[in-house]
């Protein structure tokens, strides 16, 4: 496997005025009631994470669990206290400030919860403006940002003002942003927790619909475990700015590393998440009927085809070669008493 | 004694008014008190007493420590006045290298960079001026004398008035449309016609230089404090003070240290249009939120394109609220440094208002404001403007304004050439129409003002004997016969009451300078005729504020009327005064009266504003009627804001207050204008002047902690 785009090795930010000789004196092991009691607050607590070329990485947990703190470490927007970050196995933190500024003009784009747009710039000029901080020329900027404002569908309004646009539209604005410089590796921070279900719904689909053409390396975050779910690759779990758990959405649902990541699953329609994969058995002897699914399917998608079948279902890979089995049993044993069955 | 406990801060109160009752009762007035007899600066008289303190003689008449404290800061302004002439005359003799005679000269370190300075601006504002109306000065500086007299072309004229006004009307259809231009034209064309194009030009040359120069130190300061808590600590205490000081006590120390002219005057309208450009920068930036600026560094930005792409521009509604300011002040600053010798409109402003030639003064006056505002609209309408990016230009398109401005340079230079054959014998009106050969409309506003005075002297006579006798002289007499004790127990009383220890500690601290400087009793006087002014500007306000309010268009029309309002300079306010009350105390007062209407209107009218409208609504619904919406709701909630408001009204009837001097009045005010004129006066100017912004202070920090804890008490930030 290639080197993972970002990876964080033991990231502490702590906030507070003697925060790097407490961490120092702490040898790694940091305790955030400690650190208050000394007037500095923990924000991410020795996080260690790789996120390869492509992927998605979904960081989950309640407000103020460090999830935008971790972000803006990753992002050195601001300076993280310990550890390492690498960048395309470039070490982040040594870098000097040209350098720095390059990395952001070139690979990383950002979107921010409350769309963070100048609200002295047109639509068009919004989203021309990370192009226009290279220094590449207005014409060649404008067209860019044009295409951006067609990407994100925004076209005939790209003389807009922001405030004269919704949240929604503000957000696509703030993602074509993000995206002019064809960056390499994409930042959200709750990018949609400001919007309405039912937008927030639409931006979602976008999203992915984005995501399937652009194919970035994305950190993604949320504090809604339905999002997290929906959009992830892998899911960071956070809380008190420690990572509870970083897995698969499946295997988060399946086996719970914490009690309290346990919570946050027990409400979860497991069928919404888990993939027939996660739940097949091995290939048997038993008889099995003429219908045929998809290991990567989720399960709610084709539960029905099952349930009615009475039999045993086999279960193949991309390649129509059978990999396993399934029966009806086992659905309804997941979906209704799967949940009591982890502990 | 459950009223007690249920309104104990009530009790306090009274408390306190109870205890300043007793010592005003208390204190009997000293027999040998007369006022304005609290120093004697020339007379000897053997009924003074004296102390020398750092070697100045203080010399004053001595009461009760009670009833007046002494003077014991008397020797503050003397110092001050030595200490500058130190600075100015003795300090740092240095070699510097004399252009003129082509040798080294001894001179002191501060006197030559004044000098240096004085000459940049000097330079600056010259330049500007010979291109509007003429000179060689610019010329000559480049070159020399005899180099004029072998190439006699260089003597170019200024622009003809009809290039400067089809020129601005250019630059204001450029900038802000149509309507705008229609108003540049036709204020240019008033001016040009009724014969005022000379002194405006003057003035404008003036304010061409002292404004954008306020506006760059004040942007650049304010950028420097908002990067650095250390710059903005030190800063932050000269803001405040600068703040509420006038600008009359500005003139006095720099008319010693950069003499007289157009040139001292920039630098001193610089010392005051900073300040508020600071603030508003600093306001602005730091109301700019976290995600945008973290917006602009992701998208790249380095620290300068931060600050210039992303700051700057996001706190541009401040910030241009501070431009505002700053040319508010300039153009105030034009009129009121006439008084050490620039030149221009308000030079003509305070002739005419000496001679009392009120006609003269209203068609200044009335120049000035044409200017004030053209030029508010314009900086308004520029930094508001759009880029058109898909306008698919050609060369012609992209540059019809400029080429637009060649024609009319040519057509103007054409005009002006056949006016000089066609007015041979006379004025070349094409060219310039000279100073009072315009069209001029004084004598009707004389005949004008002397047929009301004919008409209505009756009444106004009255209505002023009246005012004077029955309500302004008591008034006066009464704050007079405060004892000073009583008064320090009130202020620091209400202080402590309001914010506790260290608001009663600060506002201790200011009373104590005023009560210990020499003229106590003229700052009583100030403040009686401020409190007249702040009372009834604030029930005229708040008045026509909350009526405004009912209806949006009627709101906005007179937010609108404040904003043209606030951009005449202040000295322009005592003209219509002075028409119809003459030189009186009622002149001063009602000038302040109109002049501090102006934010009191303002602040309630945005006050009511920021009420939220889901709270109206919400309002609405459970059926109360408007009067109870209004004191039920509104009102306790724009209460906060409209407290600011009071804040500005007090400075602002300072200011006026002061300015009212001019006409002639027994105050603090009365002093600086002597100050002005008074080789020693510098100590004294600026004395008098921390005198007045400490009176500002003193309810702006009672004020401020006030509505502190009101906004926290009611949720709101
Ligand atoms: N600049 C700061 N100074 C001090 N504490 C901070 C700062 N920024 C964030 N924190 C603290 O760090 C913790 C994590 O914050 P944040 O990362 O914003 O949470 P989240 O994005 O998950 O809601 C919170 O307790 C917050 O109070
Ligand atoms: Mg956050």
């Amino acid at each position: 496997m290639s080197e993972p785009v970002i990876k964080c090795q033991s990231v502490y930010k702590i906030f507070g005025a003697n925060a790097e000789r407490m961490l120092k004196e702490a040898n790694g092991n940091v305790d955030a009631k400690t650190f208050q009691e000394n007037g500095c607050i923990v924000g991410v607590n020795n996080a260690s994470f790789e996120v390869s070329k492509g992927e998605m990485l979904v960081v989950m947990g309640l407000s103020g669990s460090g999830k935008s703190t971790l972000l803006r470490c990753i992002s050195r927007l601001t300076d993280a206290t310990g550890g390492k970050i690498f960048i395309e196995g470039q070490d982040l933190l040594n870098l000097n400030n040209k350098e720095l500024i390059d990395l952001r003009r070139n690979k990383m784009g950002m979107v921010f919860q409350s769309f963070a747009l100048l609200p002295h710039k047109t639509v068009l000029e919004n989203i021309a403006f990370p192009l226009q901080i290279k220094g590449i020329k207005t014409e060649d900027s404008i067209n860019k940002a044009m295409d951006m404002v067609k990407l994100v569908g925004l076209d005939g309004r790209e003389n807009y003002f922001p405030r004269e646009l919704s949240g929604g539209q503000q957000q696509r604005v703030g993602i074509a942003r993000s995206l002019a410089v064809e960056p390499d590796i994409w930042f959200l921070d709750e990018p949609f927790s400001a919007l309405d279900p039912l937008i927030r719904k639409e931006m979602q689909d976008e999203f992915l619909r984005l995501q399937e053409k652009l194919q970035k390396t994305i950190m993604f975050i949320t504090h809604d475990f339905d999002e997290a779910l929906k959009l992830a690759d892998r899911i960071a779990i956070m809380k008190d700015g420690i990572i509870e758990q970083l897995d698969t959405p499946a295997n988060i649902v399946l086996n719970p590393a914490t009690e309290y990541v346990r919570k946050f699953t027990e409400e979860v329609p497991r069928e919404k998440v888990l993939l027939i994969k996660d739940v097949m058995d091995e290939i048997t002897s038993d008889n099995m009927g003429d219908i045929k699914v998809s290991k990567d399917e989720i399960i709610e998608n084709v539960a029905e085809k099952i349930l009615t079948q009475e039999k045993t279902v086999a279960v193949t890979d991309g390649k129509n070669n059978i990999v396993g089995s399934i029966n009806p049993a086992k659905i309804i044993n997941t979906v209704f008493g799967g949940r009591k069955n982890n502990h | 004694m459950e009223l007690l406990k249920k309104y104990p801060k009530l009790f306090q109160w009274l408390f306190l008014l109870a205890v300043f009752f007793a010592l005003c009762f208390a204190i009997d007035v000293p027999e040998t008190y007369k006022f304005i007899r609290g120093q004697a600066e020339f007379v000897k008289d053997p009924n003074q007493s004296a102390f020398v303190f750092l070697g100045k003689e203080v010399r004053y008449y001595a009461f009760d420590v009670f009833w007046r404290l002494p003077p014991l800061l008397g020797w503050l302004p003397i110092w001050i006045n030595d200490s500058l002439f130190f600075l100015m005359n003795d300090w740092m003799p240095m070699e510097f290298w004399n252009e003129d005679t082509q040798e080294y000269k001894t001179r002191p370190l501060v006197l030559q960079i004044t000098r240096n300075l004085t000459a940049f601006m000097t330079f600056l504002i010259e330049l500007i001026r010979e291109i509007l109306l003429g000179g060689l000065e610019t010329i000559v500086a480049f070159t020399s004398w005899d180099w004029i007299d072998a190439n006699p072309w260089a003597e170019l004229p200024g622009l003809p008035w009809t290039i400067v006004a089809a020129g601005s009307a250019i630059l204001a259809y450029k900038l802000g449309g149509k309507g705008l231009a229609l108003y540049a034209l036709l204020s240019m064309t008033y001016i040009s016609i009724f014969g005022q194009w000379k002194p405006s030009m003057q003035t404008l040359s003036f304010i061409l230089v002292a404004a954008p120069l306020s506006f760059i130190f004040g942007l650049g300061l304010g950028v420097a404090a908002y990067k650095s808590k250390r710059v903005e600590k030190a800063l932050y205490p000269i803001l405040l003070v600068m703040q509420t000081m006038p600008q009359y006590a500005v003139l006095v120390p720099a008319l010693v240290l950069f003499g007289v002219g157009d040139h001292a005057a920039v630098i001193i309208t610089m010392i005051v249009a900073v300040p508020p450009m600071i603030l508003l920068t600093l306001l602005g930036l730091r109301a700019v939120p976290p995600e945008v600026i973290e917006a602009g560094r992701m998208s790249g930005c380095s620290n300068w394109q931060l600050m210039s792409k992303v700051l700057i521009p996001t706190a541009r509604r401040d910030i241009l609220i501070g431009v505002n300011q700053v040319i508010m002040v300039c153009f105030s600053m034009a009129v009121i440094s006439a008084f050490i010798g620039a030149k221009g409109l308000g030079f003509n402003l305070l002739l005419a208002l000496n001679q009392l030639n009120i006609g003269l003064a209203l068609e200044a006056g009335l120049c000035i404001s044409l200017i004030a505002i053209l030029l508010d609209k314009m900086s308004l309408a520029w930094a508001n403007k759009q880029v058109d990016y898909f306008g698919n230009l050609n060369f012609f398109q992209r540059n019809k304004n400029s080429l637009f401005f060649g024609v009319i340079v040519i057509i103007g230079i054409l005009l002006a050439y056949f006016g000089s054959i066609y007015f041979k014998d006379g004025y070349n009106y094409l060219f310039e129409v000279p100073h009072n050969k315009g069209i001029s409309t004084a004598d009707f506003w004389n005949k004008g003002v002397d047929w009301i005075f004919d008409t209505f002297f009756v009444y106004i006579k009255a209505f002023n004997t009246w005012l004077i006798v029955d309500v302004l002289q008591p008034m006066r007499a009464l704050y007079l016969r405060m004892p000073a004790v009583a008064t320090l127990v009130l202020v620091v009383g209400a202080g402590y009451l309001i914010g506790g220890v260290r608001s009663a500690l600060v506002v201790c601290g200011l009373t104590l300078f005023i009560a210990l400087s020499p003229w106590w009793d003229r700052a009583l006087v100030t403040t009686y005729m401020a409190t007249f002014g702040v009372l009834v500007s604030c029930t005229i306000g708040f008045t026509v504020g909350t009526l405004c309010f009912q209806n949006k268009h009627s709101t906005n029309f007179m937010l609108n009327v404040c904003d043209i309002f606030q951009t005449f300079p202040s000295f322009v306010y005592l003209i219509p005064v002075m028409m119809l009350f003459g030189i009186t105390d009622t002149s001063v007062l009602i000038a302040v009266i109109v002049y501090a209407t102006i934010p009191a209107t303002r602040y309630t009218i945005e006050g009511l504003r920021s009420v939220p409208a889901g709270l109206h609504d919400a309002a609405t619904m459970s059926g109360v009627t408007k009067f109870q919406r209004l004191f039920k709701i509104e009102f306790p909630l724009a209460f906060p804001h409209m407290m600011l408001g009071l804040n500005q009204t007090i400075v602002f009837a300072l200011f006026m207050v002061i300015i009212g001097a001019f006409i002639g009045t027994e105050d603090l005010g009365q002093y600086i204008l002597k100050a002005l004129s008074d080789k020693k006066g510098a100590g004294i100017g600026l004395t008098l002047g921390i005198c007045v912004a400490f009176i500002g202070l003193i309810f702006d920090n009672l004020i401020r902690t006030w509505v502190g804890q009101r906004k926290k008490h009611l949720g709101i930030d």
